[in-house]
């Protein structure tokens, strides 16, 4: 059957710890969607909750806070694997408690 | 796309090979493919999604791209939409089938697991959250717990994949382009 779990934990830890532009820091903690400072903050919030309402204004904040593309591109990736993992990971939680298996 | 670099910021010889796409397939290149390229070192997530959508599974390739185009529209990622929507009529060849699912669940043609691992994933996808009440429903209709599994696999990557569309604004394509594209993703995956 299909498995995901090594590529998944492979993803993370290179998005968050491989070679980047943005400081591990930022990218952990837009993973975490946590402790984050504006502008980041908002726009982690949004790609992790409503991503669909991202808008040019929202980069153009980015940008103007001094942030370059590609570090705009790591943090935007690694808030959208963070959201994604904490739905994955609650979802795999559900079904332990539902089958009573790890 | 909202970055610069992810439409020219590529290498040297994956900009021939865009070049080279353009030439033989007569459509641009995808913004999806794009991204795909872009710094592969960093997110490179195609062997996951390849893994996901066509790796041993007792959901068939056609039953994956659903979840794929179902999550999407939970999303309301237009792009992804478009393009598992596009996958998945042909992977079952029954376009009604999959039109009549992302309209309406309830009412669509479907076995019954595959109708509540939609719900589930819907919810999921929705909410960021379900219980364990939510995957009991799931076993009562038939599906394997493995076969949950394998779905969750699917939302994962299209829960990363469609956040990206939106925040990079992945231009929607032509139908022609669409198919194309639908047709390479059954041909060869998604590495």
């Amino acid at each position: 059957m299909s498995d995901i779990t090594s590529l998944h934990s492979s993803l993370v830890a290179r998005v968050l710890e491989g070679e980047g532009q943005a400081s591990p820091e930022i990218r952990r903690t837009a993973f975490d969607n946590e402790r984050l400072a504006e502008p980041v903050r908002t726009v982690v919030d949004k790609v992790a909750h409503r991503a669909r309402m991202v808008t040019d204004a929202d980069i153009g904040t980015l940008r103007k806070a001094g942030l370059s593309e590609d570090q705009i591109y790591e943090i935007v990736v690694c808030a959208a694997i963070g959201q994604a993992t904490r739905q994955y990971q609650n979802a795999l939680a559900a079904l332990s408690a539902a089958t009573g298996r790890n | 796309m909202r970055l610069a670099i992810l439409d020219h910021g590529h290498g040297i010889r994956t900009k021939a090979m865009f070049v080279l796409i353009r030439v033989f397939s007569g459509h641009p290149v995808v913004d999806a493919v794009k991204l795909a390229l872009y710094r592969p070192s960093f997110y490179r997530a195609g062997g996951l999604t390849q893994e996901a959508m066509r790796g041993p599974s007792d959901w068939s390739v056609a039953d994956r791209e659903l979840m794929a185009a179902y999550i999407s529209k939970m999303n309301e990622t237009e792009f992804c939409v478009a393009a598992h929507t596009a996958t998945s009529v042909l992977a079952y060849n029954d376009g009604a089938k999959v039109s009549a699912t992302v309209a309406d669940l309830e009412t669509a043609p479907l076995g019954e697991p595959l109708r509540a691992t939609l719900r589930m994933l819907g919810k999921l996808t929705r909410e960021s959250n379900v219980d364990a009440d939510d995957i009991r429903r799931v076993l009562a209709a038939g599906a394997s717990e493995q076969q949950i599994k394998d779905a969750l696999a699917v939302a994962f990557a299209f829960n990363v994949t469609d956040r990206l569309a939106d925040v990079f604004d992945f231009a929607v394509d032509d139908p022609a382009a669409i198919n194309a594209g639908a047709k390479y993703l059954l041909a060869r995956g998604y590495r």
